[in-house]
């Protein structure tokens, strides 16, 4: 089965983030880029789909910069078989991407799109359904179990209150939750295969799609800081002043 | 101006309150842009919950009434909204960024090609949205552009919707399904039970972490705390991933933002992506035997202890304020 996995590049989740003093940005100085941990997830899943059918393709996607290569080749050195780098410079929303993606599923005419419930960097957590509808597939967002039978797949959700299965037909959108797995790292012969893998460039311009971005962020800012209070030193202390002072209990 | 929109989520025939705070999103936008909001209630024999959401201060309930809504399901529930949406010319549509909205809200915005905003926390005069992003550390400020804006709102950002004086009228609109495009079938809910308050409602939440070492320990030391407070029970992601609770109890970054007047973190380091879901907390405490945790830097009250003893310590002294 092929399997197409879109993949986003973030700064690392052990990053401090500042915004810079302007507001029209972050301060990228320091900051280690890595594949978002939800995309590494998916990238995860779909070899083990692959891995467990003994055939098939994963073959990833990225909307971005020229520097995304460098997550691009982490992943096909964790195994995919091919990447596809759609380059743009101007930033789009998520419409824009979702909208990238779609032409390319068109292309690509895979069984399954795999992808990351969520973007740390944006935390938009959109990209997935909006594509989902654009190719008028179903979805199944915050995946942490999916099993193919046919062409049938049955997916887990992690949702409010509990876990939900749906089932669906084939070809689908699934996004995936931190529980679906755990990714493997890439292993030395996996990074040497890598340089030789396959990593198409396309510029997004080349596309004919109208990207005009309709959500503009106007400004940055830190959010309001949360001062330290005190330590106490017994329990005693501690239930007496959430009694006496925060009246809370 | 175009009627703003709020898809009323319901759960067992009520509605939560983080229902009620998208509503008080939706009434804080209609005022701020002169139009009416209207409360969406979808569903199959829903005629109670339509006659409750009435109640809200809206302008009026629309039950979208069809078998196919029996169970919420994107593709159907989509469908239904933007059809709707469209008919009354909306200026925007709202929903609680919970995983119903989370997962509903972006494909209805790829439906109507509208921008869409997640999980905001503030409306601007001018219409403008802020929402968190990286995790809380930076706050930005969204223009949404467009005939009709789609968006999430925080639950712990807006106060919840006070019941009006007056019931507002309720219309019924069958939606027209085009079958072609629902795929998607339900199987099955596993619920996790609980009698303890629910994590997004309750006034004081007590979450365990990695410190509590197994799920055992969640039951033999955490809970009585837990119940003696009468709290909710949350979790960090390293405590859910090692299976000692259930997934929804995760509070973060990627799992449910609280902010109750208490919150009581045990055994857990204060990872920027835990803190993300709590520290808008009124009073937050930490117990953790390492006095660097970064958990204190937001800590109102850091106690630095062995959990195992501080724990059922706090327990019994809850208790006998209780009964002093
Ligand atoms: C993509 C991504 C998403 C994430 N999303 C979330 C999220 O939504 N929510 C979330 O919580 N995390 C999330 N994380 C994980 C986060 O980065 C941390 O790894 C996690 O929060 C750590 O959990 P913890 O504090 O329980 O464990 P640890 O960091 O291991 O901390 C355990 C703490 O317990 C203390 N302790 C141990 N024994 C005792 C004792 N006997 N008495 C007192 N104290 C004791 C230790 O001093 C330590 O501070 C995410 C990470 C990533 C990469
Ligand atoms: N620029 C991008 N290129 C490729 N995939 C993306 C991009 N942005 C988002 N995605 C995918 O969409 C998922 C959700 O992102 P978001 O909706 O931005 O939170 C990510 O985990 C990726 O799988």
């Amino acid at each position: 089965m092929k399997i197409l996995v879109p993949v986003k590049r973030v700064p690392d989740p052990a990053t401090t983030i500042r915004v810079l003093p302007d507001g029209s940005g972050i301060a990228t100085d320091n900051v280690k880029w890595v594949i978002n941990p939800f995309c590494e997830i998916a990238i995860e899943e779909g070899l083990r789909i692959k891995e467990k059918q003994g055939s098939g393709e994963v073959v990833m996607v990225s909307v971005g910069g020229k520097n995304w290569q460098e997550q691009l080749r982490t992943g096909l050195a964790m195994g995919a078989d091919r990447a596809i780098l759609v380059l743009t410079e101007k930033p789009l929303d998520s419409l824009g991407i979702a909208r990238v993606l779609a032409k390319i599923a068109t292309d690509e005419k895979p069984e399954l799109i795999l992808m990351g419930k969520q973007a740390i960097d944006d935390d938009s957590n959109q990209v997935g359904q909006m594509l989902a509808e654009m190719l008028g597939w179903p979805q199944a967002t915050f995946a942490s179990k999916i099993e193919i039978a046919g062409p049938k797949c049955t997916v887990t959700r992690e949702v409010d209150g509990g876990l939900e299965t749906l089932a669906f037909p084939l070809p689908a959108v699934i996004t995936s939750d931190l529980r679906l797995n755990e990714p493997r790292y890439a292993s030395l012969p996996g990074i040497m295969k890598a340089r030789k893998k396959e990593l198409k460039e396309i510029a997004a311009d080349s596309l004919g799609l109208d990207l005009t971005p309709k959500l503009r962020i106007r400004e940055l800012k830190p959010p309001p800081k949360r001062e330290a209070g005190r330590k106490v030193a017994s329990v005693q202390e501690l239930v007496a002043l959430l009694h006496d002072e925060a009246k809370l209990i | 101006m175009g009627d703003v929109l709020v898809f009323a989520e319901y759960q067992h025939e009520h509605f939560p309150k983080t229902t009620l705070v998208a509503i008080s999103a939706g009434l804080e936008l209609a005022r701020k842009r002169s139009g009416n909001c209207i409360a969406v209630v979808a569903g199959d024999g829903i005629d109670k919950l339509a006659g409750d959401a009435a109640r809200y201060g809206v302008s009026k309930v629309i039950a979208l009434e069809s078998p196919s809504l029996k169970h919420y399901l994107a593709d159907s529930y989509a469908q239904a909204l933007a059809e709707l949406a469209t008919n009354l010319k909306a200026e925007a549509v709202l929903a609680t960024a919970s995983a119903i909205g989370k997962d509903l809200m972006p494909r209805l915005a790829a439906r109507l090609g509208a921008p869409m905003a997640s999980d905001i926390i503030a409306i601007n005069d001018d219409g403008s949205v802020v929402r968190p992003m990286y995790a809380g550390n930076v706050l930005a400020t969204v223009e949404l552009d467009g005939p009709i804006k789609i968006i999430t709102v925080r639950a712990t950002a807006f106060d919840a919707a006070k019941p009006a004086a007056t019931a507002a009228p309720v219309e019924k609109v069958a939606p027209k399904l085009d079958s072609a495009g629902l795929k998607m079938e339900f199987v099955s809910f596993n619920e996790t039970k609980s009698d303890r308050p629910q994590l997004t409602e309750a006034r004081i939440v007590v979450s365990g972490g990695r410190g509590l070492k197994s799920g055992e320990n969640f039951k033999i030391v955490l809970e009585p705390l837990v119940d003696e407070l009468g709290a909710a029970m949350g979790a960090s992601r390293a405590a859910v991933d090692a299976g000692f609770v259930p997934n929804d109890l995760q509070v973060g970054q990627t799992g449910k933002v609280v902010a109750p007047s208490l919150y009581v973190a045990v055994g857990i380091s204060g990872a920027i992506q835990h803190l993300a879901g709590m520290k808008d907390s009124k009073v937050i405490v930490a117990i953790n035997k390492d006095e660097e945790a970064p958990i204190f830097s937001v800590a109102d009250y850091g106690l630095v202890a062995d959990l195992f003893k501080a724990v059922p310590e706090m327990a019994a002294e809850v208790k006998k304020l209780k009964h002093s």
